[in-house]
Formats: C-alpha cells, sequence, structure tokens
C-alpha cells in the first residue's frame, strides 16, 4: 500500500480534531509505542535529553497526562479545559518509502475559566507506515514565544 | 493612601507566633513596603556566575521588583548594577543576556558606562560643563546595589548599602550550598539552559511555603502521582524490570505522612531552612555509572559517601529562592505584584559528572516545575485558589500552627518532625525582621 500527500495531510487534520474533542484513547492509539512527544523550552533547541524542555514525553507520561485529565481528584480539571486548533494546510517535507515528515503551522487556543491564552505553533510529526495504518514516531511542537512566561498549558498543542 | 502606606511597623503586626494576617498576601501597600524593606535589606539571589562567563558578559534579571544587571567586569570580578541610565531611565538592556563588549553605551543619547558602572563618555559633553553634573548622581553612572557576594558561583546581591553581612545573614544554611557544588568532582556547576518561566497569579510566599510543606503531596499530587502508581501496577511488570522514569520522579510524591514525618526539617536563622534532613523524595535515585568513581577520585571513598549520602530535599534560602542539592536545581521566585509572581527553575551541570546526571536534572526539571507539568497544573491550582479565598472577610488569618512549640527561638537551628509549618513560621520571623530593619538600625543609631 502507498500513502499519497493527500491521506498525509488528512491525517494531521484528523489528529487535531481528535485533540479538540478530547478523543484520547483514539489519539493515543495513533502513537508507534516507542514515540515520544517534544516541546522544546529553547528555540531551535537541538537536545531533548540534557536540556529543560517543556514536554518530552514518552506514552507512559502521555497515558499519565491523558488519564490524569478524567480523575476525580484532578482539581485543575475542575472545570475542565477546551482547546482548539487553527490550522495551516500541513507541507509534506519528506516521502521515504514508509516513514513521512509534515510540517504544520498552527495557531492553538486553550481555554479554562475566565482564562484564554493563544500559542502560535509548528508542529513537526514523523510519521511511518505500519501494517496499512500511519502512525506517529514522533511529534515535535515549537512554540513560536517559547521563551515567554507561561501560564498553565494542560491540554496538548 | 492605604492603613499601612510607609509603615513597616503596621505590616509586621500581620505576623503573629501562629498565624499571618492575610493582608501579607494580598495588599499591595504590604507588598510595596517587603519589596522596600524586606528586599532591600536581605541577600537575594541574581544568578550564577556560568551565566555570565566572560568579560562583557551580562544577564538581566531582578532582585525583588527592581530591574539589575549582572555583569562580569574583570575575569573575577562580577557586579550587579541597577538596569536604568543615570541620564533619563532607559534601561540599559533589554535582552535577558548577552554581551556588550567593553561598555554599556545606552540607546537614547549614547552616554557610556564601564562595565562596573562608571561614567565614562557623555557625547557633546562641554555641554554640562560648569553645570556641576560631576556632583550629580547622574554624573557618576551606573549605579551599583549595596552589595554583592559570589558563593561558589552564586551570585547575591543586597540592595541596601549597609546592613547584615553575607556571613551573618546566611550562617550555617550554607551548607545546602555546598553540597549542590560538592556534588561536582570538579567542585563547579555550569548552568545548563535558560530557565523554565512560570506564570502564577498568587503571592510570591505561597510558592515559597510551598517548598517545605509536606502535608500536601499525597493529597494536592493525588491526581499525578497517584494515577502513576495506578498505571504502573497495570502494567503488571515484573519487579526488576525497569521501570519507567516517571516513576521515579514523580511516584515518591504519593509516599504516605509517616515518610514526610520521618524525612525531618531543619531550620536555621534568617528564615532559611530544609526538608529531607534524614532522607527525601530524592534518596532512592538509580546509581549513575562512573560517577561515584569519579566522585571518590577527587574526594575520597569516604567523603564522597558523605557528600551523596546526604538527601536534602529542598533548601529554602530567605526571602526567594529554593534549592534541591541532589539533582541541582535552583528555583528562583521573583515578585512581580502582591497577586503575581515568575518562577524561574534552572538547572545545572555538575561539571566533571556524567551526562545522565544532567539528563535526570532536566527529566525533573520538565515533569515537576515546567508550566507543561502535571504536578505544576495541582500546585497552581491550590495557590491560586488560596489567592482568590484570602479575599473572604470575616476570616482574615493564615493558620501556620503545625507542630507549634512554645516560645519558639528561630536565632537557634532546630531540626524536627518533617511536618512541622516551623519553616514557614522562620519565614514570617525574617520576614518581620528585615521589614524593621530600618527601623531598628534608626533607633539602634539614637540610643
Ligand atoms: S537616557 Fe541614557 S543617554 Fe539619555
Ligand atoms: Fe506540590
Amino acid at each position: 500500500m502507498s500513502v499519497s500527500k493527500d491521506q498525509l495531510i488528512d491525517f494531521i487534520y484528523d489528529e487535531a480534531r481528535m485533540l479538540d474533542e478530547g478523543r484520547y484513547t483514539e489519539w493515543l492509539a495513533l502513537w508507534l509505542p516507542d514515540g515520544h512527544y517534544w516541546m522544546p523550552l529553547d528555540y531551535k533547541q537541538a537536545d531533548p535529553i540534557n536540556e529543560t524542555s517543556l514536554l518530552y514525553e514518552d506514552m507512559f507520561m502521555l497515558k499519565l497526562r491523558v488519564e490524569r485529565l478524567n480523575g476525580a481528584r484532578t482539581f485543575s480539571q475542575k472545570p475542565k479545559s477546551r482547546c482548539h486548533h487553527v490550522i495551516q494546510r500541513p507541507f509534506v517535507d519528506e516521502m521515504n518509502g514508509d516513514t513521512f515528515v509534515t510540517n504544520t503551522s498552527m495557531h492553538y487556543v486553550e481555554t479554562r475559566l475566565d482564562e484564554q491564552q493563544l500559542l502560535a505553533l509548528t508542529a513537526r510529526h514523523d510519521l511511518a507506515l505500519v501494517d496499512g495504518a500511519l502512525r506517529i514516531a514522533n511529534k515535535r511542537v515549537d512554540i513560536l514565544n517559547c521563551d515567554a512566561a507561561f501560564r498553565n498549558i494542560q491540554l496538548l498543542p | 493612601m492605604g492603613i499601612y502606606t510607609g509603615d513597616p511597623a503596621a505590616a509586621a503586626n500581620l505576623v503573629q507566633p501562629n498565624q499571618v494576617h492575610r493582608d501579607v498576601y494580598i495588599n499591595p501597600d504590604v507588598y510595596k513596603l517587603e519589596m522596600k524593606h524586606v528586599f532591600a535589606n536581605a541577600w537575594v539571589f541574581v544568578g550564577h556566575e556560568s551565566q555570565t562567563p566572560n568579560k562583557g558578559d551580562y544577564f538581566a534579571t531582578q532582585v525583588g521588583d527592581q530591574p539589575v544587571i549582572q555583569v562580569r567586569h574583570k575575569p573575577d570580578d562580577i557586579h550587579v548594577l541597577y538596569n536604568r541610565c543615570p541620564h533619563k531611565g532607559t534601561k540599559i538592556v533589554i535582552d535577558r543576556q548577552g554581551n556588550t563588549g567593553k561598555f554599556f553605551r545606552c540607546p537614547y543619547h549614547a552616554w557610556s558606562f564601564k562595565t562596573d558602572g562608571c561614567l565614562l563618555a557623555i557625547p557633546l559633553k562641554k555641554g554640562y560643563e560648569g553645570t556641576g553634573l560631576e556632583d550629580t548622581p547622574s554624573g557618576k553612572g551606573m549605579k551599583a546595589v549595596g552589595a554583592v557576594h559570589n558563593y561558589r558561583g552564586f551570585i547575591f546581591a543586597r540592595l541596601a548599602e549597609e546592613g547584615i553581612s553575607f556571613e551573618e545573614f546566611f550562617g550555617d544554611s550554607l551548607s545546602s550550598l555546598d553540597n549542590m557544588v560538592d556534588r561536582s568532582p570538579e567542585g563547579r556547576l555550569e548552568v545548563v539552559g535558560p530557565p523554565l518561566r512560570y506564570l502564577h497569579h498568587c503571592n510570591w510566599k505561597m510558592l515559597v511555603e510551598n517548598q517545605t510543606d509536606t502535608c500536601h503531596p499525597m493529597v494536592a499530587h493525588e491526581s499525578s502521582a497517584g494515577t502513576a502508581v495506578k498505571l504502573y501496577e497495570e502494567l503488571g511488570l515484573p519487579e526488576d524490570a525497569p521501570k519507567p522514569p516517571a516513576m521515579e520522579i514523580i511516584a515518591p510524591f504519593m509516599s504516605p505522612y509517616e515518610f514526610f514525618e520521618g524525612m525531618g526539617i531543619r531550620t536555621w536563622p534568617n528564615g532559611h531552612g530544609h526538608t529531607g534532613v534524614n532522607h527525601s523524595i530524592h534518596s532512592n535515585y538509580s546509581a549513575i555509572p562512573g560517577y561515584f568513581e569519579a566522585m571518590a577520585e577527587t574526594y575520597g571513598e569516604e567523603k564522597a559517601k558523605a557528600i551523596l549520602d546526604e538527601n536534602r530535599h529542598n533548601t529554602v534560602y530567605f526571602p526567594n529562592i529554593m534549592i534541591k542539592g541532589p539533582i541541582q536545581q535552583l528555583r528562583n521566585f521573583i515578585p512581580l505584584a502582591a497577586d503575581r509572581t515568575i518562577v524561574e527553575s534552572y538547572i545545572y551541570r555538575l561539571v566533571g559528572a556524567p551526562d545522565e546526571l544532567t539528563a535526570r536534572t532536566a527529566m525533573y526539571n520538565r515533569m515537576i516545575n515546567a508550566p507543561t507539568s502535571i504536578v505544576g497544573h495541582d500546585d497552581l491550582e491550590m495557590y491560586e485558589r488560596a489567592q482568590e479565598g484570602l479575599h473572604v472577610d470575616g476570616m482574615e488569618w493564615v493558620n501556620i500552627q503545625r507542630l507549634l512549640e512554645e516560645d519558639e527561638d528561630f536565632s537557634e537551628e532546630a531540626v524536627l518532625n518533617g511536618t512541622t509549618e516551623r519553616q514557614m513560621r522562620n519565614q514570617f520571623d525574617a520576614w518581620r525582621k528585615f521589614m524593621l530593619y530600618d527601623q531598628t538600625a534608626q533607633q539602634e543609631a539614637a540610643e
């Protein structure tokens, strides 16, 4: 089976919609087991391990993060946050057989109670075709103002 | 004009042995007074020397609400200057760090200053001839803070010209900083990357008090640490299988009350203190190959073991930083307003130690201290609920009397049950002392 550029682009749109609609079980199932979600702290950061990042999460941490959102004693989610992605048509930067790289600019809005914040960001997806399905091998999200002081970011861009 | 305006004694009266009045957290006049008296008379953290390694390197930050520049004037000489042009007030540097070369040059009218602040040149200087500019503060150059001390790479400043010495202010509490630096086989730390910056809508003191609040982790962090434990159990991994890193870092937050009682709290004079006298949530981190060997080579096995056996958890340096020796971190609680605080969380590399140690502190930082951290979310929610709740009239005092003893004397070091709130009382004792410092000094001068 081969993957078309449009299928890759649709995949990115679908993922954003899952996150906006809070369909986290489906979203976790998109990931390959050894994938990492990386959100650098520094502009153009190259090293996720030996420097501080905002996020560098394996599947255990991502599951924990998602599970926590619905916990009976998760007080920072009473009431719950909501999020909203507005994405630009993804660039498909690489198509190498079964692996692909896309680059997507987006505006991410997260809100809870009277507060709402807007983040401009770029997401790089490393995708892989495994058993006939597209999966996320890694995801890197660069926030345009990564060096600013942030309030809580509780959901996932 | 408010009831506290210009009256530090009125503010000092908000502190009682077992409780403090809510105005210490929510009143803007009390906030102004603490900036003017507490932050001016105490020794406050500025930065680490490795943030300005070369001549002309500078780093812009705040001491209390005062914008300052840490700058390397000579290879072994770091100065702390107010970030303000003596001409018309323009901030001299706007970026957070950089190199200014041999001198600072104000971007407005090009007055220039040596990196120790001294006036270097003024364009069209003849316009000031005979005007007596040299006799004014503006004619002297950029103003320096009252005093600066570099302690093993950590730069502290006292804004006041006169006052308590560095040694007297910190006393034996420096043992925590020593332990953090000694963990480097070369006795040297280096900052790693920029700090996390996390904006809280609460008073800076709530964050500082939380550092030794050992009765909240198993409650407020049940959502994150408790869920981590549950997920791990569901995985059903064999005992000896490697644990997910999150388990090593986050799960210890769920330790029971007895663990925190037994870990102990030590307080020192002038508001400093630490949790983890006997053990701490950092005690059971896995050993990193090659590290002990490197330490033993420098210090000998016995001393190396003694350094690494120290597992101090959080050490609070009054007024507004906390360090974690075992993982080389420093959190700076920078006040912006009575209800606004930026928390900057730094990590350091142990020079001469394996990279895995840096990786662990980086992991701890993002898992616990980031604006994206689930543990951070738990805490912020509590602080901000408190900041709002304190506006309730008719119930105006905040209780700090867990394990209160009669006639507590904070001028003596003490080691107690790890769930005592004595360190919070110790901080308020110091807060009161430095709030009244100028007044006391005046009285003593008059006598
Ligand atoms: S304000 Fe700096 S030179 Fe005039
Ligand atoms: Fe906490």
